[in-house]
């Protein structure tokens, strides 16, 4: 390169790590790896002030393939994690990543209350309608007659329509992405983290070993037919409505993020200490 | 009229007459007299409208533990009060109030042969206007204590300020008018004068006790899902945190709590949160994500009665195993336990400082009893430590948040630290913290977690060490106060028993005990379990002499000093 | 990525070469991205198949940076970042097509799809651009591609089409967590 030449202060390769990721050769997850470090170049996120926060599942390895800092938690919780470090740290960029598993079952009540809450967070799950990593077991948004080893013949069981729950919850943007259009997935990232409030993703990831079908996913996808709404209800219809393939964003809302109520000076503990007092 | 060391005082009654607000003003009375005492309640099942005792104990003395039974009871009507049972125990020396509006005296006070004395208490209450049943007790009790009405008045101002001025002047005239009537009773005993204080009084219960603890210790976030007899803590946090520029988030549940706890303190931001068995049971996967991640937490467990759901608003010791035993893997922590209101602060403060030196979960085994309990106590002292971890980032080079050096605890990068990026993770890691499954990498991590603990030097705080003799008493948390009683009591007597009762209870501190133990050969453990939990942790643990004996009971009624001294005197023979 | 890439707007051969640099660059990091999964997954072959690729992709990248001369590529091509907001790039690779047990005829197969996609790209400047310069550069940039094609084409007669058990494991798969 010539010292002519000016270089963005980082490069989407800057946001990767050195760790090599496990997932298997073909999933969609790595697209997902591409379309953070791409966001988070084009926002010039400084690595330092951004925190991956997961929980666990294949998605869930993601924090240690970039050089933010992460963490890599208890299964389901990563939310209430992500609430804690940045309610206390409002100055810190904080991303979520999780799976369809660890996002909508075991952590399906902190999700609800996170969108209610309204932080401002982006919660990116890659949905693979599967248990990947426990190896093939049904998730929420698994279809009612997939077979599998723990559910022969298939649940029988309505899928949970994430994006709908996040939209009656509160959530303040609400956006479906395919992990095969990396560039589209960065830029719904992008707009996800400048939106104040609690952004939610969902960012179909095919699994290529235990869903195989979902290779036809990239047939399948198309851009959502119409911009999104700044209307709750009108967004829920229209996702109920779709055929699951909406790819866009969907909703964008103007709720007010949550305010800490924390005094910006503090008192001395001494002034505490005299309610004790006779 | 007797001179005596301590005086026990309840009120009863029921649907809302306000017997435990009656207790809260005795208290406060007493205390600004001078006087020391200790207020526990115990109260029926319902939200509403249930039966209530407020048991008082006041001495010359810092109080830490109940009497064997009461010398004044009043009662404002007597309905379910056999629900209480054994806790409101009198004997033939007591004195017991009555109404006779309440119909006869209770059974169990019969039984006693206890004294009794009638005293119209609804009629006087309604001789005043808006009188209330409660203050005409209250006056009732202070009277016969030799309390007067500009001794309770401060306190009746303070609490009523809200209500209006209407309600502090009839309350004022129902206690007058209690007070009168109490002038045809005679207790027989009275307590010394007080002296006068030289040191600042407050009173407090222990909850409140263990949110100052967090708070002289640095804690600045805490996570908070309520569940009793905790709640307390939570709710005193609230605005306090809030005023020193921290924040307490309420949480969805408990597994949540945590989990914010800990994202906030790896954020940098020492933090807490509070709960009672039902709340650490669900905790305790997280709590070993702390442990395996090195990130600094206090768990308080304000201890109630189980397994299960149990007795939500009795005291008991058994969440013990859990603290110790509940992480799944190996996974040394840290777990702490008070012994008393006062030493509430004491020890949450001092849990705080080892979790974020240590950079370990620390749990706080507090309990009902002192939890929920209010104490006049003289003003703690400043103890001024606050607990830093260390975050020195290195240079250059990759950073290893897990790097092994002297003494096993590596400088923790904080978000915000340019270079010092790492993914904390639950995974078996290397000295980077990037996952591993290599024999070697675990074994060098658990050495880490474990000797850091081990070889910390906490100094004398580890136990409280009192007095001498081949016979030892050993027991810990709040029945401290009682085996305390016991051991003086015995040692007046003219027999020399030792009271160990260790603060930390894990990591274990095997030499310590042992010097601890030098020349005793008997030893009585003393717990509030029905497993005997305690007694199998110290076996565990420790070594012991070869004659041991166990004295333990579930809740919910405490053990009183009496039958740890019995106990004691049984074996001597 | 079965959609056709949009065209950005160019409007001077600097751009062209700035773009045409970016797609390289892009597919110089795709293809080390598939060596380095297949150097996890314990497939040499398919290892030096990808850091071979990604050479190749770098020697071409090295040459528009030669036909470019002094001028500044990456600064020109991160201010047209934003070229991409619609559509992948024609060069990137499908990361979903990988597989650990891929023969290199499968590698070359997504190679040849992405140099297919990067020709019909610059053929299509070629065609509508405006500006004679452009047009003339597309025109060059279409001929390299060509090459590439005819190259992968060739590399692909060494290498037989695969047997339909190529995917099959002798093992199950393995849960991690």
């Amino acid at each position: 390169m010539s010292t002519a030449e000016t270089r963005p202060i980082c490069k989407p390769g800057d946001y990767k790590s050195d760790i090599k990721p496990i997932w298997c050769p073909g999933c969609g997850d790595y697209h997902v790896l591409l379309s953070f470090t791409r966001a988070f170049a084009q926002l010039s996120l400084r690595p330092e002030h951004t925190v991956v926060v997961s929980g666990i599942g294949c998605s869930s390895r993601i924090p240690a393939y970039l050089s933010c800092y992460g963490f890599h938690g208890v299964h389901g919780r990563s939310l209430a994690l992500a609430t804690g470090l940045k309610v206390s740290r409002p100055d810190l960029t904080v991303v979520v990543a999780s799976g369809d598993g660890d996002g909508y079952s075991i952590g399906g009540n902190h999700f609800i209350q996170a969108c209610r809450r309204n932080i401002d967070m982006t919660y990116v799950v890659m949905d693979n309608r599967v248990y990947g990593m426990t190896k093939g077991q049904p998730s929420p948004t698994t279809e009612p007659d997939f077979d599998t080893a723990l559910s022969p013949g298939g649940t029988g069981l309505s899928p949970f329509h994430p994006l709908v729950i996040a939209l009656a919850s509160g959530a303040n943007f609400v956006a479906r992405a395919f992990s095969g259009e990396p560039n589209e997935t960065a830029n719904t990232l992008v707009e996800a983290i400048r939106h104040p409030g609690f952004s939610f993703v969902e960012v179909l990831s095919p699994c290529v070993t235990f869903r195989p079908d979902e290779r036809e996913w990239k047939n399948l996808v198309h851009a959502a037919p119409v911009a999104a709404t700044s209307d709750p209800a009108k967004a829920a219809r229209r996702i109920m409505t779709d055929d699951g393939f909406n790819i866009g964003i969907l909703y964008r809302g103007e709720r007010r993020p949550y305010q800490s109520k924390a005094a910006a000076k503090a008192i001395d503990i001494a002034e505490l200490e005299k309610d004790f007092a006779l | 009229m007797r001179e005596t060391e301590h005086i026990s005082v309840a009120i009863v009654g029921s649907g809302g007459a306000g017997a435990l607000t009656a207790g809260n003003f005795l208290l406060e009375a007493a205390s600004r007299v001078g006087w020391h005492g200790l207020l526990t309640r115990t109260v029926g099942p319902q939200i509403r409208g249930g039966e209530a005792a407020a048991l008082l104990r006041l001495a010359s003395r810092p109080v830490e533990c109940l009497a064997d039974r009461l010398d004044l009871l009043v009662g404002i009507d007597w309905l379910n009060v056999d629900h209480f049972g054994p806790e409101i125990e009198v004997g033939p020396q007591s004195l017991v109030v009555t109404d006779p509006a309440s119909g006869g005296l209770p059974a169990f006070v019969s039984r006693a042969g206890a004294r009794s004395a009638e005293i119209p208490i609804k009629d006087i209450a309604k001789s005043v206007p808006d009188g209330r049943p409660n203050m005409v007790a209250l006056g009732v009790a202070a009277g016969v204590l030799g309390l007067s009405e500009e001794d309770l008045s401060a306190a009746i101002e303070k609490r009523l300020a809200e209500k209006g001025d209407n309600a502090i002047e009839a309350s004022k005239a129902a206690l007058k008018a209690g007070i009168i009537a109490a002038a045809q009773l005679d207790l027989g005993l009275r307590l010394p004068t007080p002296k006068t204080r030289e040191t600042q009084r407050w009173l407090v219960s222990g909850n409140e006790m263990t949110g100052l603890g967090a708070i002289r210790g640095g804690v600045r976030f805490a996570a908070a899902y309520p569940i009793t007899p905790a709640s307390e803590i939570l709710e005193w946090l609230a605005p306090s945190l809030a005023k020193l520029g921290g924040v307490l988030f309420q949480a969805e549940d408990e597994l949540a709590a945590i989990n914010m706890a800990i994202g906030a303190s790896f954020g940098g931001t020492p933090a807490l949160t509070a709960t009672s068995g039902p709340g650490l049971s669900l905790m305790t996967e997280t709590i070993g994500l702390a442990t395996a991640t090195e990130i600094p937490v206090v768990i308080v467990d304000v201890m109630r009665a189980g397994p299960s759901t149990g007795i939500p608003t009795k005291s008991e010791q058994a969440d013990l195993n859990i603290a110790v035993y509940g992480l799944h893997g190996d996974a040394p922590h840290l777990v702490l336990a008070p012994q008393s209101i006062s030493d509430c602060l004491f020890t949450t403060q001092w849990a705080a400082y080892l979790a974020e030196v240590l950079q370990s979960p620390a749990v706080v085994l507090s309990d009902q009893f002192i939890g929920q309990a209010v104490a006049a106590i003289d003003r703690p002292a400043d103890v001024a430590f606050i607990g830093r971890r260390v975050t020195a980032v290195p240079q250059t080079g990759v950073y290893k948040r897990y790097a092994v050096a002297g003494g096993g605890v590596s400088p923790m990068a904080i978000p915000g630290m340019p270079g010092g990026q790492y993914t904390a993770d639950g995974l078996t890691h290397n000295e980077r913290g990037t996952p591993t499954s290599n024999e070697n990498d675990h074994r060098v991590q658990l050495d880490k977690r474990r000797s850091k603990l081990e070889q910390f030097s906490y100094g004398d705080h580890w136990a409280t060490l009192e007095g001498d003799g081949e016979v030892a008493v050993i027991t810990w948390g709040s029945l401290t106060g009682a085996a305390r009683e016991a051991v003086n009591q015995l040692r007046a007597g003219g027999f020399a028993v030792r009271l160990i009762a260790p603060r930390l209870l894990l990591p274990a501190q095997p030499e310590r005990l042992r010097a601890a133990l030098a020349g005793v050969n008997r030893v009585l453990i003393v717990e509030q379990t029905h497993g005997g939990q305690y007694y199998r942790y110290l076996r565990a643990h420790y070594d012991l002499p070869v004659e041991v004996r166990l004295l333990n009971r579930p809740g919910p009624l405490p053990i009183r000093p009496s039958e740890i001294a019995r106990a004691v005197m049984e074996w001597r023979l | 990525m079965s959609k056709a890439s949009s065209i950005p707007p160019i409007f001077s051969v600097a751009d062209l070469l700035a773009i045409a640099y970016r797609i390289e660059l892009d597919a110089v990091e795709r293809y080390g991205v598939l060596a380095d999964q297949m150097e996890t997954h314990n497939n040499p072959e398919l290892t030096k198949v990808f850091r071979d690729l990604s050479k190749a992709e770098s020697i071409h990248a090295a040459e528009i940076r030669e036909m470019a001369g002094d001028c500044d590529l990456n600064g020109r091509a991160s201010a047209l970042h934003s070229i991409w907001r619609k559509g992948e790039s024609p060069e990137e690779v499908d990361l979903g097509a990988a597989h650990y047990l891929m023969t290199p005829w499968h590698a070359l197969q997504l190679c040849l799809a992405g140099e297919k996609r990067a020709l019909a790209f610059f053929t299509s400047i070629a065609e509508t651009a405006k500006d004679g310069k452009v047009k003339e550069m597309a025109a060059e940039l279409v001929e390299e591609e060509a090459e590439h094609v005819n190259l992968v084409y060739r590399l692909l007669r060494k290498y037989p089409e695969p047997t339909d058990s190529w995917w099959q494991d002798g093992d199950p798969p393995t849960a991690q967590d």
